[in-house]
């Protein structure tokens, strides 16, 4: 099966094809069956397979840049920057990088953003499909899982430069509260508690987060800590994007609690931002922690 | 060297045919129907774990009659079929048809291929539109014919006798509920013999409900919603379909598995597989052995 061409679009013949692999699959991982019925359709595989040589790449890849996370009691959130840079260039001021991967769960995108950003749909698919397959959802440490063994299977393309970092967060129906996962370019998973940063500006965005975090927020508490921390970040990182008030461009804003995913609307998202915005008018370095 | 004996192929053909008739009749009915707001899912099972009807992809779901396992496997078939094309191309180029000739191509292949036993099974697939005029409803038969139905369309056992229930209760558009009781009185008449009453319990509904706000249209109707549907009370069927409220309606259908016999969890359309079911029933069965 490993030969199929792309050629049965519309074909009877080739969809054929492919209902004889997916009668003849077994097991609930779409991965798995993707691999097998032709893994060049998994993410970066055609890469690896020319052989990129090792060194740097002959040309800049887009790189997503700041992601963060934060639990709240109910839930957690995740929000990211727009911005995405190829060397010195700004690739795109207004690309997403916080994305649901389903109901009860978000993932967020640092590193390649080409790579990362097919990743997360294959992410997607695959809890989707076990659900569908399985009849039940995975649990959210089975969900971290899965994407961890994904990030394994890119670690030939990561040696070379082109590296995927997710952040992974839900929120757990079975402890009722919200969770975050971290990954490193290998593959390692580690399961994160109150905040957690992913890409170039995460130092500066983690830091802010460090002094801003509180344990008692409710939800709109923890999306301001959010906007701020990006915005710490955008303020140090050249390639992380701040709050872009002439285009109206804002961070994507996820929220997960009891009630499942929820992507903060746009004027809502706005409305935070600005008032942000204007305290940093008085104070430029953000809001002032006590020092004892 | 004996010569062996020649079978025509119309022989042939019509012993197959005939061996798949015998066994699919033996078991329960399906009805698939449109309702104003989409297309109803309605068959006689008793089992909430071991389902006829699922959903295959956004806007498709999966109805079958005939052996368990045999239907199982076409529908995760379906599953991985859909899930690879959505991938590969977009959610907007997985339909209904597309899939209908998939299935029928490997049931037809299935049916002619010597050696093999053709697969006892009967399929709809179904897809709701975005408007009414748009939801495409297939009959996919044993040896991969198909066919497309306005209005409803009935698989399984007493396909035909209830069919023709139909033929004189069903109206065009009707609410959910309306369509709901329709459907369930002409399974009652004609299930496996005498007519009889079909209580909540002994009945497997999903909707593919074309005002849901996810893009996942395929839902069960399950516990006091669909007593209330069956019983038309007033606001039944915006309750019905309401969105909150999903986990009540779970744990009463949880509550509902613990009052069923084990023995009831083995549907009739999976006798004869025998090995299949001891092993799917297990786990439901323990508690009350």
């Amino acid at each position: 099966m490993g030969t199929q061409s792309t050629g049965w679009s519309g074909g009877a013949a080739g969809d054929y094809g492919l209902m004889r692999a997916a009668f003849a699959g077994t097991g609930t991982s779409f991965t798995e069956f993707l691999a097998g019925y032709n893994s060049e359709y998994l993410p970066g595989r055609r890469a690896a397979s020319l052989g990129v040589p090792n060194g740097p790449l002959p040309f800049d890849a887009p790189h997503g840049t700041t992601i963060v996370a934060l639990t709240f009691p109910g839930g957690v959130v995740m929000a990211g920057d727009r911005r995405a840079t190829a060397g010195n260039v700004i690739a795109s001021r207004e690309i997403e990088k916080v994305f649901p991967a389903d109901e009860y769960s978000c993932v967020g995108i640092a590193g390649v953003a080409g790579l990362a950003v097919e990743m997360v749909r294959l992410f997607q698919v695959e809890l989707e499909h076990y659900e569908k397959i399985e009849g039940t959802t995975l649990s959210l440490d089975g969900k971290a899982n899965r994407l961890a063994t994904m990030i394994r299977g890119n670690l030939s393309l990561a040696m070379q430069g082109l590296a995927v970092v997710p952040l992974f967060a839900g929120y757990d129906l079975e402890t009722a509260e919200g969770r975050i996962f971290s990954y490193d370019p290998i593959g390692g998973q580690y399961e994160e508690h109150n905040f957690h940063t992913v890409g170039s500006g995460s130092v500066y965005a983690r830091g802010a987060l460090k002094k801003l975090y509180r344990a008692d927020f409710d939800a709109t508490g923890a999306v301001t800590a959010a906007i701020q921390a990006l915005y710490d970040a955008a303020d140090d990182d050249s390639a992380t994007g701040g709050p872009d008030l002439t285009r109206r461009i804002y961070p994507v804003i996820g929220v997960v609690s009891e009630d499942g995913y929820h992507r903060l609307p746009e004027s809502e998202i706005a409305e935070l931002v600005q008032e942000v915005v204007d305290a940093r008018h008085r104070r430029p370095d953000g809001p002032n922690a006590p020092l004892r | 060297m004996s010569t062996p004996f020649y079978v025509s192929p119309e022989q042939l053909m019509k012993d197959r045919a005939d061996f798949v008739r015998k066994n699919i009749a033996r078991g329960g009915s399906v009805v698939v129907l449109n309702y104003d707001g989409g297309i109803l899912f309605v068959a006689e099972n008793r089992s909430r774990v071991l389902h006829k009807m699922s959903e295959i992809y956004d806007r498709i779901g999966f109805a079958a009659a005939g052996r368990y396992n045999e239907f199982e496997n076409l529908r995760q078939a379906g599953v991985r079929l859909a899930d690879t094309r959505g991938y590969l191309y977009d959610r907007r180029d997985v339909t209904a048809l597309g899939l209908a000739n998939a299935y029928a191509q490997l049931l037809g292949n299935i049916f002619s291929e010597a050696g093999g036993k053709p697969y006892e099974a009967e399929l709809v697939i179904a897809e709701v539109g975005d408007r009414a005029e748009q939801d495409q409803i297939y009959r996919v038969t044993y040896d991969g014919s198909v066919t497309d139905a306005h209005g409803f369309v009935v698989i399984g056992g007493a396909a035909d006798a209830v069919s023709g229930v139909l033929e004189g209760t069903y109206t065009e558009n009707p609410s959910l509920g309306a369509a709901l009781r329709t459907a369930v009185s002409a399974l009652a008449e004609h299930g496996n013999g005498e007519p009889r009453e079909l209580s909540p319990a002994q009945l497997e509904v999903a909707v593919l409900d074309r005002d849901r706000k996810q893009p996942r249209k395929f839902r069960r109707l399950l516990g006091a919603h669909l007593t209330a549907l069956l019983e038309d009370e007033p606001g039944a069927d915006e309750a019905a379909l309401e969105e909150n409220g999903e986990a009540e309606e779970n744990a009463e259908a949880a509550q509902g598995d613990e009052e069923l016999d084990a023995n009831s969890l083995i549907d009739e359309a999976i006798d004869g597989g025998a090995e299949h079911t001891d092993s799917e029933d297990e786990p439901t069965g323990d508690d009350d052995n």
